[in-house]
C-alpha cells in the first residue's frame, strides 16, 4: 500500500517498550500546554499489542496523513491539516503536532497537495452498475467505464448505431448477442429507434439497446423472431406496432423486456449475482470517491452471499458493500426473519442484514402511485408493487425483530401509505430508533416530511433524476408546480429529516459529488433550475453524501466523519469541493480513495 | 394424449386481494383437476401456496405436484417464467395467481408476449364480506375496482358467511362495477375446474357429466349441430346473463361453412380458426354455475342461429 515510498518523510521514533508502562491513551494540545493522560494498564504492552495485532490481523503502524486540506464533517473540528491512521482506523484528526502525541508514527505527505474527506457513502446504488459495462455504453453523456475509458456521449442516432456496428466487429462468435446500453432517445428530438435502425448492424444476430432509464430496451429483427414476436396479433401496450402489424423493436416495461431480454444478452441473474460486476462495481466506487455503497435490492440467494462474502473479503477489495435483501412473494415476515439471520454473517466489508421493499412504481413509467390529481398528461393513478396489507405486515415484523427496511416510494400516495402503516406499526412495536427510510421518496410534499420527522423516518432523495428527467416531469408526467417541489431536499432538511441523496446507479452514474451539484444548483439537462426553494447549500449535501446516507445505514457511528475511531475511509480530492464554485461541484476531480486505510489511486484501479 | 405442441396452451389467471380465497381456489382446482395437468405460477414461494400433501418433491423454483401438476415461481419475471412454461411439456394448462395488487389485464396481455400462450379466462376472487369495503378503501379501491372491471368471471367467495340481504346487494353492486363478467358464488374456493379451465376431456371433446365437487354444482350440457351457424349471433344469446351460462365451448360451422372454436367465458367471446371435426359434427358445451341449464332454451338458441338464407 506504500508503494510510494519518496513521499514518506522519515520521521519515525522508535521508543522502547518496557514491560509494564504507564501506555499514553490521549494527548491533547491545548494553549500550548502538553496535556497527557497516563494510564497503568494491567498487562504488559508488548503482550497487549502481540495480543491485538493477532486478534485484528491489522497493520499496528501508526501513518500520519498530511492534506492540502482535510474537510472532516466533523463539526467539533471542521477542517485540519492532518489526519493519523492506525489499523484502517482514525486516531484523530488536526495538526501535526496533536497527532503526533498517539507515538510511533510515520508521516506520509502523499496527499500533501490534496483534499480529504470522509469517504462518499452511496446510499442507493446497485451493484448491476459494474456489470453493466460488458454491454456497449450508448449514452448522451460522457461516462466513465471501471477500466477508466472515457466512452464519449453519443449525439445521433447514427452514432449510436455507428459505434455499435464496431464493437460488433469484436464479437468473436456470430451468434453471440448484441448488447448496449444507456440510450435516451430524449436527447434526439425523441427519434424513436426502430428494429430496422438495428437490422443494419445486423440481421443474423440478435441486438438489444436498453435506454438509460432502463424503462425501453430496443431490439432487432432477428431477437424479435427468437422472441417468437415476428407476427402479427401482439397486443401489448407495451410493444408498439408498425403499420405492417409487426412489432416496431421497442420493448417497454419489465413485461415486454422480459419477453425478449434473455436473446439480447439481458440475463437478470447477471444483474444480481455477477462476481465480475461486482468487483468493477467497486472500481466505479474508487473512481468517484466510494467507500461504502448499498446494493439496494439484489435477493441475496445463499450462493450469492457467498460470493459477495468471498469478493468483498479479498486484501485488495477496495469498498464496503450495503446489500439490502429485495423482499418478494407473500411471505413478509419469513422475509424479514431471514434478513435478520443474514445479519450474522456479515463482514466488515459485506454489511447484511437489510430489507429493501417497493412500494410503486416509476414516474417517468406512469407506475408510481400519485395522489389526486395524478398525472399532467392524465395517466391513470399508478400501480402498487406490493400490498398494502404485506407492507404493514413486513414493517412491524422488521420493527419488532430490530431489522432495518428501506422502501422505495416514488409517488407521493405511495409515500402516504408507508407513512400511515408506520403510524400503526409504531403504536404496536415503539422504537426509538429505527431509521426506516424512504427511498426516492421523489414527490412527497412538505406536510409529508412534517410526518417523517415526527416518526423518526430518514429519507434518500433522488436529485439526479431532477437533472436527467426533470424536463420530463415539469411539461409531461407530474406537471411544473410539483416537478418544483420534486425531491425536496430543502423541506427535509427545514423539517428535520436525516437527508441522504443518491444516483441509483446505473439508472444514472454513481458520483456523490454529481449527486450533491444537483441538490445544489436543482439544473435540468435543458439547462432549467427547478425549484429554486428547494436548493440546499454545498455542506449540506456534503453531509449528504457522507453522514447522511451513512445514518440511514446504522454507520454513522463508523463512517461519515472524520474523527476519532471512525473507519480510515477517504474520499481523496484534487479540488476543494467548499471552495469551488457551487456552480462548479460535480467537475472536482477525485484522485481516489483510502479504505480503511488502504489507498486506492483511481489511476490505478 | 399430449396436446400438440403447436396448441398454445390455455392461461387462466387468478386475482383478488389478499383474503378472498385465491390459494383455496387454487388448491381446489389442484385436487378436481380431472385429468388435466396444471401448471400453477405464482410470484415466490414465500408462504406456500399449495397444501403439502400434494406436493410431491421440491426442487429448486418448481414444485412437482400429485396428478401431473407442476407449481413454478417466476419471481419478479413473469414474462421469462411464462416463457419457460410455454415450451414445458407434460402441461395442458396454466393458473397464474396474480400478487394481491396485480391487475389481470396487464397480466393477459403479457400473455400476448409469448408464443404458445392464450388467455382462457380471468377470474377475480372476492371475500362475499369484506369485497365492497375494501373497494372504498383509500389506497386499494381504484385497484379492486380495475382488477373486477377486468375481470371475465368474479368468483364470489365466502358465500355462505354473506346474508340474503348482502347477496343480492353484492349482486346489483358487481353488475355496475364488474360489467364484463359474470358472477359465480362459491364456499371455500369450490369452484369446479370445467369454469376455471373450460370444459376438457384428455382424448376427445366431450362434454363432462356434473362431477362431485363441493359447493354449488356446475350444470354442463352438450349439444350437437350439423348446421352452419351465424357464430357472432349465437355468442352473443350465449352470452347473454338470462341464459344462466359462466362457460361455453364448442367447434361449430360458421355461415361461411368453415370450422371455428367458440369460448364463451362470462360474458366474452372468442371465435377462432378451427379443423374439421373427424365425424363432421359440430358440437357445444354449455356450463352453468349455481342454476340449472335449461336445455330448451340453448336450443332455441342454437335454431335461432341458421342463416335465414340457409335454405336457399
Amino acid at each position: 500500500m506504500r508503494e510510494n515510498a519518496a513521499n514518506i518523510s522519515s520521521s519515525v521514533t522508535r521508543r522502547p517498550l518496557p514491560d509494564f508502562v504507564p501506555c499514553i491513551v490521549a494527548a491533547a494540545r491545548g494553549d500550548g500546554n502538553r496535556v497527557t493522560a497516563t494510564l497503568h494498564c494491567r498487562i504488559g504492552c508488548r503482550e497487549a499489542l502481540a495480543h491485538n495485532r493477532k486478534k485484528q490481523q491489522g497493520d499496528m503502524t501508526t501513518t500520519i496523513y498530511s492534506a492540502r486540506k482535510i474537510i472532516t464533517m466533523n463539526p467539533a473540528r471542521p477542517t485540519a491539516t492532518h489526519v493519523a491512521v492506525r489499523d484502517g482506523r482514525i486516531l484523530g484528526a488536526g495538526t501535526l503536532e496533536e497527532l503526533t502525541g498517539w507515538g510511533d508514527h510515520i508521516v506520509d505527505n502523499r496527499f500533501a497537495d490534496l483534499i480529504l474527506m470522509p469517504g462518499f457513502v452511496e446510499g442507493h446504488s446497485h451493484a448491476f452498475e459494474g456489470a453493466v459495462w460488458r454491454y456497449v455504453y450508448c449514452g448522451w453523456f460522457d461516462r466513465v467505464a471501471p477500466d477508466g475509458k472515457n466512452w464519449t456521449g453519443l449525439r445521433s442516432l447514427d452514432a449510436v448505431i455507428a459505434r455499435l456496428a464496431e464493437q460488433e466487429k469484436a464479437l468473436p462468435d456470430a451468434a453471440a448477442p448484441l448488447t448496449g446500453w444507456g440510450l435516451d432517445p430524449i436527447y434526439f428530438d425523441n427519434v424513436r429507434m426502430t428494429r430496422e435502425d438495428l437490422d443494419r448492424i445486423s440481421k443474423d444476430r440478435p441486438i438489444g439497446v436498453m435506454h438509460a432509464s432502463f424503462h425501453i430496451l430496443n431490439v432487432n429483427t432477428k431477437a424479435l423472431e427468437m422472441a417468437g414476436l415476428m407476427r402479427t396479433g401482439v397486443n401489448h401496450p407495451g410493444v408498439p406496432l408498425g403499420a405492417d402489424g409487426l412489432p416496431t423493436g421497442e420493448m417497454k416495461g419489465p413485461e415486454a423486456q422480459g419477453s425478449v431480454a434473455a436473446h439480447v444478452g439481458l440475463d437478470r441473474a447477471m444483474m444480481s449475482g455477477d462476481e465480475r460486476g461486482l468487483r468493477d462495481f467497486a472500481r466505479l466506487c474508487v473512481r468517484k470517491g466510494v467507500t461504502t455503497a448499498t446494493d439496494l435490492a439484489n435477493p441475496l440467494p445463499p450462493d450469492t452471499v457467498e460470493m459477495m462474502l468471498r469478493v468483498t473479503g479479498d486484501a485488495t477489495y477496495p469498498a464496503r458493500i450495503v446489500p439490502l435483501r429485495r423482499y418478494l412473494g407473500d411471505d413478509a415476515r419469513g422475509t424479514i426473519e431471514a434478513a435478520a439471520a443474514l445479519a450474522e454473517k456479515s463482514s466488515d466489508r459485506l454489511r447484511l442484514g437489510l430489507v429493501k421493499l417497493v412500494a410503486d412504481g416509476s414516474i417517468q413509467g406512469f407506475s408510481a402511485r400519485l395522489r389526486w390529481p395524478g398525472y399532467y398528461n392524465g395517466a391513470g393513478p399508478g400501480l402498487w408493487y406490493i400490498p398494502p396489507q404485506r407492507l404493514a405486515e413486513a414493517l412491524e415484523a422488521a420493527l419488532e425483530l430490530g431489522v432495518l427496511v428501506h422502501t422505495h416510494t416514488n409517488g407521493d400516495e405511495a409515500t402516504e401509505l408507508v407513512l400511515d402503516t408506520m403510524e400503526t406499526a409504531l403504536r404496536k412495536h415503539p422504537s426509538a430508533d429505527h431509521r426506516f427510510t424512504l427511498q426516492h421518496c421523489q414527490l412527497a410534499d412538505r406536510a409529508q416530511f412534517r410526518r417523517m420527522a415526527r416518526l423518526g423516518m430518514s429519507v434518500n432523495l433522488f436529485p439526479n433524476h431532477h437533472y436527467y428527467w426533470g424536463d420530463e416531469h415539469y411539461a409531461l408526467t407530474v406537471g411544473p408546480e410539483r416537478a418544483e417541489r420534486m425531491n425536496a431536499c430543502r423541506s427535509a432538511l427545514d423539517y428535520g429529516v436525516p437527508l441522504a441523496i443518491h444516483s441509483d446507479a446505473p439508472v444514472t452514474p454513481l458520483a456523490p459529488l454529481f449527486t450533491a451539484w444537483c441538490a445544489v444548483n436543482r439544473v435540468t439537462a435543458s439547462g432549467r433550475t427547478l425549484g429554486e426553494t428547494e436548493k440546499i447549500g454545498v455542506y449540506e449535501a456534503l453531509k449528504a453524501i457522507t453522514l447522511g446516507p451513512a445514518w440511514t445505514l446504522k454507520l454513522d457511528g463508523e463512517l461519515g466523519s472524520i474523527e476519532t475511531g471512525k473507519r480510515a475511509d477517504f474520499a481523496v480530492l484534487e479540488d476543494d469541493p467548499t471552495e469551488i464554485a457551487p456552480e462548479n461541484l460535480k467537475d472536482v476531480r477525485v484522485w481516489g480513495t483510502v479504505h480503511d486505510g488502504r489507498i486506492f489511486e483511481a489511476a490505478k484501479i | 394424449m399430449t396436446l400438440s405442441i403447436t396448441t398454445p396452451k390455455p392461461v387462466t389467471l387468478i386475482s383478488g386481494y389478499l383474503g378472498a380465497g385465491k390459494t383455496t381456489l387454487v388448491n381446489h382446482l389442484l385436487r378436481n383437476a380431472g385429468g388435466r395437468r396444471i401448471a400453477v405460477a405464482v410470484n415466490e414461494f414465500g408462504a406456500l401456496p399449495i397444501d403439502p400433501d400434494l406436493i410431491e418433491q421440491a426442487s429448486g423454483d418448481v414444485l412437482t405436484l400429485a396428478g401431473g401438476c407442476i407449481c413454478c415461481s417466476f419471481g419478479d419475471d413473469l414474462t421469462s417464467g411464462l416463457v419457460g412454461l410455454a415450451s414445458r411439456e407434460n402441461i395442458d394448462c396454466i393458473l397464474i395467481e396474480t400478487s394481491g395488487v396485480a391487475l389481470p389485464g396487464s397480466v393477459a396481455q403479457s400473455l400476448s408476449l409469448v408464443a404458445g400462450l392464450r388467455h382462457e379466462a380471468t377470474l377475480v376472487v372476492l371475500d362475499a364480506e369484506t369485497a365492497q369495503k375494501l373497494a372504498r378503501d383509500k389506497y386499494l379501491g381504484d385497484t379492486i375496482l380495475r382488477q373486477l372491471a377486468e375481470a371475465d368471471l368474479v368468483v364470489l367467495n365466502k358465500i355462505d358467511l354473506a346474508s340474503d340481504d348482502t347477496r343480492a346487494d353484492l349482486r346489483d353492486w358487481l353488475t355496475a362495477t364488474a360489467p364484463r363478467a359474470k358472477i359465480v358464488e362459491t364456499e371455500f374456493g369450490a369452484l369446479s375446474p370445467d369454469i376455471a379451465f373450460g370444459a376438457y376431456a384428455p382424448s376427445a371433446f366431450v362434454a363432462d357429466a356434473p362431477s362431485g365437487h363441493g359447493g354449488a354444482q356446475p350444470q354442463s350440457q352438450s349439444f350437437e349441430s350439423e348446421c352452419a351457424l351465424d357464430l357472432t349471433r349465437l355468442a352473443a344469446a350465449l352470452a347473454d346473463e338470462a341464459t344462466g351460462l359462466v362457460r361455453a365451448k364448442g367447434f361449430l360451422r360458421d355461415s361461411g361453412g368453415d370450422w371455428k372454436t367458440l369460448q364463451i367465458v362470462g360474458r366474452r367471446a372468442d371465435i377462432t380458426s378451427a379443423r374439421t371435426p373427424q365425424d363432421g359434427v359440430g358440437r357445444l358445451v354449455c356450463i352453468a354455475h349455481g342454476a340449472p341449464l335449461e336445455r330448451e332454451r340453448i336450443e332455441a338458441i342454437l335454431e335461432s342461429c341458421k342463416p335465414s338464407d340457409s335454405s336457399s
